[in-house]
């Protein structure tokens, strides 16, 4: 039984940053780079099944990446997982997540997988749609946004709760092996201990080239251009907090005419 | 060019409301981007949804029936696939919700259509399509194209449009489709446990606390605060998911909508994307936040930079 976890390296703004020259993307200077919040997620419920079929289970995470997206995949080393992949070309500078999921079809295809447990979305863009475009690929069975899910090692099945606006859940059982998309909250997702840390800094990580996985990497769109909306902005309540209190305690007084 | 297809969504026999604000959505591209505006409706008793859809702007309703009332995504894939060879929209439109996660970017990447999620502009430059969304947790807008798209595909965020007000008489027909034996099979739906909690809906004035709280041992500050200013105590996703207060006093898109809520005031939240979304609609945000660069501060009506216990503690003297 394997379980493929692809995960992202997100991109955090800094506080004051500057559009690229050519202005379809924000200057790489001033980007902080993190492993993507629902990525723990799902790696967590890998690893969950993992450990409760007594281990057996593979994990095997997968980014696409240039090099220093390797330390996105050592983490999830340092919390357990079996082996990890990063591939990359600098042709798929700019891709977008259309054809990041071409590439990720293309390893999965050679992992063959029983599940793959994607993040609902990444949280610097958002698209929510890379993990449903690998299971077209791949013509697997697929849930969005699962919040609880019941499955052991080598179930036909997998039971899932996808969570609905509005706070309600919608159980499904979908055929495996099925990509899923997971959701915050479904788990607490654990720390790396210090020696997993240390022992994931040693390891080795698979390196493909997207020219090895031999597939078109057409992306479904192009940036052509980025800019910093103008915002609307909250009138700044000022002074020492004796005197902010003040002012809200009138404008809750106004609002609720108490 | 033949055409602009929008794709209701319902579930429970209710059609959800963002279903007409697409069709508001379209209407300053139907000129460049084909006449004709059809909207589907996808699901065993589709047809129960004529009524409310029979608005102005649309020229065509089409009804597909399917084996389950529900929603199953590569049933709703292969519907729409099938109708769109039919009609050959230059632009589909789907709503940006937990639904379209699970088939729009199957339906895109199958078919070489052009594609993007949470779109908040639509616009045309000449014939082709130029979606806005947010990028970079919303910091900045990014302007897309579609390079040799024939059929672009856009998932489009709710809230943003506002639906028609005028009904009209639009052509109905029904389409048939060959659907696929369907892989997954829909159980039940299930509500937030009906808690004698609190209902959250009802409120007209509710104080959240956010990840700025730190830890679960906190809370009861912030319910005291809650009750001597006369508010409703609820929380951001974090709060909720680390089980410190439970899941029906979650505010936010995927928590409950506060849909009566006049004035809210938001704590320690830096504003999530599905928070903010969830909240827009509130006549009076006060945010007390630490971070000047907050996103809360843009939905935000009045702002406070500080931290949310002095301003605690300050301001239940106020109400005491």
């Amino acid at each position: 039984m394997k379980i493929l976890v692809p995960v992202k390296r997100i991109a955090a703004l800094e506080e004051d940053f500057e559009i690229r020259d050519d202005g379809r993307d924000v200057d790489g200077d001033f980007i902080n780079w993190d492993l993507n919040e629902w990525d723990d997620y799902s790696l967590e419920t890998a690893m969950q099944i993992k450990e409760a079929a007594g281990g057996e289970p593979e994990v095997v995470v997968v980014t696409v990446g240039p090099d220093d997206a390797e330390e996105v995949l050592r983490k999830c080393l340092a919390k357990g997982a079996d082996r990890a992949i990063r591939v990359w070309d600098d042709a798929l500078e700019g891709a977008d997540q259309l054809a990041i999921a071409r590439v990720l079809a293309g390893v999965a295809k050679t992992e063959a997988p029983d599940l793959i447990l994607a993040g609902v979305q990444s949280s610097d863009h958002s698209h929510g749609c890379t993990g449903i475009a690998l299971s077209a690929l791949l013509d697997m069975p697929h849930a969005a946004v699962v919040a609880a899910m019941t499955y052991s090692a080598g179930d036909a099945k997998v039971r899932v709760q996808r969570e609905l606006e509005g706070g309600m859940l919608h159980a499904v059982d979908v055929s495996t092996p099925a990509v899923l998309t997971i959701q915050l909250g479904i788990n607490t997702p654990r720390y790396a201990s210090l020696r997993g840390i240390k022992q994931a800094a040693a390891r080795p990580i698979e390196e493909l080239s997207a020219a090895d996985l031999g597939a078109d990497f057409a992306s479904a769109s192009r940036v052509r251009r980025m800019y910093v909306p103008e915002k609307s902005r909250a009138q700044m309540i000022e002074g020492s907090p004796a005197e902010q209190a003040a002012r809200i305690a009138e404008i809750i007084r106004e609002a609720t005419g108490a | 060019m033949s055409g602009i297809l929008v794709v209701a969504e319902h579930r429970q026999g209710v059609l959800r409301p963002v279903s007409l604000e697409l069709v508001s959505a379209v209407q300053d591209v139907r000129g460049a981007l084909g006449d004709k505006v059809t909207v589907a409706v996808i699901g065993a008793g589709a047809r129960a949804h004529q009524q409310t859809l029979s608005m102005a702007g649309v020229d065509e309703l089409v009804f597909i029936d399917t084996p389950d009332a529900e929603f199953d995504p590569e049933v709703t894939e292969a519907a729409l696939a099938a109708l769109a060879a039919e009609i050959r929209p230059s632009l589909v439109v789907v709503p940006h919700s937990v639904d379209s996660m699970g088939y729009a970017a199957s339906l895109a990447i199958r078919n070489g259509y052009g594609f993007a999620t949470d779109v908040f502009g639509v616009a045309a430059d000449g014939a082709a399509v130029v979606a806005t969304r947010g990028g970079y947790g919303q910091k900045v807008n990014v302007e897309l194209e579609f390079p040799g798209a024939s059929t672009v595909l856009l998932a489009l965020r709710g809230g943003t449009w506002k639906p028609p007000v005028d009904a009209a008489s639009p052509a109905a027909r029904d389409f048939a489709f060959s659907a696929p034996a369907s892989r997954s099979k829909n159980v039940e739906f299930i509500s937030p446990p009906a808690t004698n909690d609190v209902d959250m809906t009802a409120k007209e004035f509710i104080l959240s606390v956010g990840r700025g709280v730190g830890e679960e041992d906190n809370i009861e500050r912030f319910r005291e605060l809650a009750d001597t200013v006369g508010a409703a105590l609820g929380c951001s996703r974090p709060v909720a998911d680390s089980g410190w207060l439970p899941k029906s006093r979650q505010i936010g898109q995927s928590g409950k909508t506060a849909a009566q809520c006049k004035l809210y005031m938001a704590m320690g939240i830096s504003g999530a994307i599905q928070h903010l979304a969830g909240m827009k609609h509130v006549e009076t945000i006060i945010a007390v936040n630490t971070d000047p660069n907050a996103s809360i501060f843009s939905v935000a009506k009045y702002g406070v930079i500080g931290d949310m216990f002095e301003i605690a503690d300050e301001l239940e003297k106020h109400f005491a």
